[in-house]
């Protein structure tokens, strides 16, 4: 796999694999009654490009020690992963349907002993950040040329420990990690501006010393370049990825009430529609 | 007697001269002047990773370290280890049982000067709170040696409890400390025991001296492990003298006397005793005349004690 380059046939790809990503998303959540919908189907674009094309990774040796380290820092938005992993093989996919069980490998927030393919547990917001700068000062310490990506939310970057993270990585130089922000403008109770003011992000990255790209995180040709582009600045960079809540679904798009609700029956059926019909921004 | 100093400064002096032979831990520094390991960076720049005054940071960091494979020592005062950094204490390196040795200094009333801010005195409930935690505090300088020793080959969270201020040596270095084994420096009779953990093992010690004058045999017991507890040395000493005292130098309140409690409650009740910190926060001063005020003192102890056996 070229981790770099990309062609149109593996942006096509992607899309597909991206639609399958989103109805398992669905039929998790309301499998298990519970979960949070709104920013997993956020993240859809970015967790599949890393997925099924930019992550050295080996399903079959999930603890290969030279491995890219991904941390999923907006741990609550694991379904979106959980189908990744199973679609990339990781395990059978038939452990999508056991969400948030007794004895689930895939816990209401991710485990890293119980499922195979986390490199961090995570759910408790604002500390993937910190986590992924110990990895990527690991590999430079050991000489190891893996790359670690973090995943953050938008809403998440209002915790104080995000930006300790944030200036550690650029004191530490630390030009072998990648962070992307998800970028929906919507957290549990309303729009993340009204909440406590975010923007603007760019300018506060910048500010902590780090390169960022922006992109449209819901055109998978977008994104590849962002993280294109990311791979090769040669410096700790941040892809802010403009997206939206519930993407694909559209009583869930922009609304709140989807960052933790399950569909019903009827909801259900009509989302997996929608996302079936849905093309590409 | 013999020599004096802080059991934070023979940990960080000793893990310094273990680091010149062994290469296999690095350190987390979150810019304090806590056991000396703030030289690390001098000696073994590659080896240590600071992160400024961020101390959920830098046990998050140590974390992700961790993740990797490499063990790693996180050193910061014991009150912004166990509570400014609470969370990632308890679920980056509890939860995820990971190979995080956390080096918590300043602890107890023996701070003295700083005062209430700087002083643990709740450290260990918190720590002993959590699953997967291992907890240890030596009495002395020679034991913090021991410790830093058996410390590198120990996989897993671990929270070592330190002391800021010198203290006389109560050991020689024929001394052995192993992980969840209670220690007896003292075996004067079986009228009571003392159970003691961390630098008031010296004043036990001279209680029980004092006591023994008076025809009273006290058996001390040093449970450097705090977590996990040494339950049969407990049920034994209760089922041996019928009277358990706990000493310590953190609130009475969850640390080692309600670990202790705990065990005797439901194996062995016998007339039992707290010694510690009254549910008070420290304050500055004499370190010895805070510890009188508290009831921590040797003549305070050897009192404590007559009251106890007199319950038997």
């Amino acid at each position: 796999m070229n981790h770099n380059y990309f062609t149109e046939k593996d942006v096509e790809r992607l899309e597909e694999q991206a639609v399958q990503i989103r109805k398992d998303i669905i039929s998790m959540i309301h499998k298990a009654k519970a979960g949070h919908p709104g920013g997993s189907l956020s993240a859809v674009e970015i967790v599949t490009a890393l997925y099924f094309h930019i992550l050295n990774i080996d399903p079959q040796n999930p603890d290969w020690p030279d491995r890219d380290r991904f941390v999923l820092s907006k741990g609550h938005a694991c379904p979106v992963v959980y189908s990744a992993l199973a679609r990339r093989g990781f395990f059978d996919v038939k452990h999508l349907d056991t969400l948030r069980e007794y004895g689930s490998i895939l816990q209401g927030h991710p485990d890293m002993h119980k499922c195979p393919g986390f490199d961090m547990s995570t759910g408790s917001l604002g500390n993937g950040l910190s986590t992924a700068v110990g990895m990527a000062l690991s590999a430079r310490l050991h000489h190891q040329d893996y790359m670690t990506y973090v995943l953050l939310g938008d809403g998440e970057i209002q915790e104080g420990l995000v930006w300790e993270a944030a200036m550690a990585a650029s004191h530490h130089g630390l030009k072998n990690l990648i962070a992307i922000v998800d970028c929906n403008g919507v957290q549990i109770n309303g729009w993340t501006n009204d909440i406590m003011r975010v923007e603007p992000i760019a300018d506060k990255w910048r500010a902590f010393g780090w390169n960022v790209v922006e992109t449209n995180g819901h055109n998978m040709k977008d994104v590849l370049t962002a993280f294109h582009t990311a791979r090769t600045m040669r410096h700790n960079t941040v892809i802010l990825a403009r997206t939206v809540k519930g993407r694909g679904v559209s009583f869930m798009e922009d609304d709140c009430a989807w960052h933790g609700a399950a569909p019903d029956e009827e909801q259900m059926v009509q989302a997996i529609a929608e996302i079936g019909e849905g093309g590409v921004v | 007697m013999g020599k004096t100093l802080a059991t934070r400064m023979a940990f960080g002096e000793e893990l310094l001269k273990i680091a010149e032979t062994r290469d296999d831990f690095v350190v987390c520094n979150a810019d304090t002047k806590t056991c000396g390991l703030d030289k690390f960076r001098t000696y073994f720049p590659e080896r240590e990773f600071s992160v400024g005054i961020a101390e959920q940071n830098m046990i998050a960091t140590a974390a992700g370290l961790a993740a990797c494979g490499n063990k790693v020592y996180a050193a910061t005062f014991a009150v912004f280890a166990s509570m400014r950094a609470c969370e990632q204490v308890r679920t980056f390196v509890c939860h995820t049982n990971l190979n995080v040795t956390i080096v918590g200094t300043h602890t107890g009333l023996q701070v003295g000067g700083d005062g209430a801010t700087h002083a643990a005195i709740e450290d260990v409930a918190i720590m002993r709170s959590f699953p997967n935690m291992t907890i240890v505090q030596p009495a002395d300088a020679i034991a913090a040696r021991k410790i830093a020793q058996a410390s590198v080959d120990f996989v897993g969270p671990l929270y070592i409890r330190l002391h800021r201020n010198a203290v006389p040596d109560v050991y020689d270095e024929s001394y052995t400390f192993e992980f969840g084994k209670a220690s007896i420096p003292l075996d004067n009779g079986k009228d009571m025991s003392m159970i003691v953990s961390g630098i008031l093992l010296k004043k036990a010690l001279e209680a029980a001296e004092i006591l023994k004058k008076e025809g009273i045999g006290v058996t001390v017991i040093d449970m450097s492990t705090i977590k996990p507890l040494d339950e049969a040395a407990v049920i034994r000493a209760a089922k041996e003298t019928g009277a358990v005292m706990t000493i310590e130098d953190h609130n009475i309140i969850g640390g080692l006397g309600s670990a202790v409690a705990e065990v005797l409650g439901e194996h062995c009740p016998v007339p039992f005793k707290r010694i510690g910190i009254q549910d008070r926060f420290g304050e500055s001063g004499d370190p010895e005349l805070i510890y009188r005020a508290h009831g921590m003192d040797v003549d305070s102890i050897a009192a404590a004690a007559r009251e106890l056996i007199a319950r038997k």
